[in-house]
């Protein structure tokens, strides 16, 4: 389950990762933030953003028009 | 300035040199910069001619219609243009830029004053060019606070040492 949520729905490029990025600097190693997102550039992003940071993309998946993403802080 | 490039963690750096001050053109330097600063990057962006426009405290951007063929705005489920000499008309740029405003506020774009302060909050190093302030004669009582002024040797040194340059 995840520690904490975030809802960046009807937010475009780049606010979810600047959001997520804010929301993880609050949060300890090892937890998890959930994001809700309605940008399908979102995808790519958050696994680019994972890739790069070394924070762990633990889930990526699409319900509908929403993208729900699970990072675990590194 | 950290000399990050061979520690042999991702950390990278990147330097953005902005010359653009219409709205639409505000938008790729500071989008890449706090996507950057989000992504672990230590960012600096240097402010030059019209770009120093994004460091005013009081920002009045306008996008022009002047040269620019391929700025179609979506309406009614069609692409609507703007013919070059619409941007003589008295009232069509402020009317343009006050459209492009609301159809990124629909559509979820951040305003670039939320950018630019992201930025600063996440740290961006930004400088301002002190030949084009004295050119245009912007005091820098006129800019926000939490900017350092500079030269091209400022900007070349911290291109130098960084991972990506864009200049924009």
């Amino acid at each position: 389950m995840a520690n904490q949520t975030l809802d960046t729905k009807g937010l475009n490029c780049p606010l979810p990762i600047i959001k997520a990025k804010k929301a993880l600097k609050g949060m300890n190693p090892d937890e998890v933030l959930a994001i809700e997102s309605t940008d399908p550039g979102s995808v790519a992003d958050f696994a680019a953003f994972c890739r790069q940071t070394g924070n762990e993309l633990v889930s990526s998946d699409q319900a509908g028009d929403i993208y729900n993403f699970e990072i675990k802080k590194s | 300035m950290l000399d990050n490039a061979n520690d042999g963690s991702n950390s990278k750096s990147m330097s953005i040199i902005a010359t653009k001050g219409a709205l639409d053109w505000a938008y790729p330097p500071f989008i890449l910069g706090t996507t950057a600063a989000a992504m672990d990057m230590e960012v600096t962006m240097f402010f030059t001619f019209y770009g120093l426009e994004l460091l005013k405290k009081d920002m009045d951007l306008k996008i022009s219609t002047l040269g620019n063929p391929t700025m179609k705005f979506p309406m009614m489920g069609m692409h609507i243009g703007m013919p070059n000499i619409m941007g003589m008309v008295p009232g069509v740029d402020a009317g343009a830029s006050m459209m492009m405003k609301n159809l990124m506020n629909n559509k979820g774009v951040a305003t670039i004053a939320d950018l630019r302060d992201a930025a600063l909050e996440s740290d961006v190093r930004m400088i301002a060019c002190q030949m084009t302030l004295d050119l245009f004669e912007i005091k820098g009582t006129d800019l926000i606070d939490g900017v350092e002024i500079g030269g091209a040797a400022t900007a070349i040194e911290v291109a130098a040492k960084s991972d990506i340059n864009y200049f924009m």
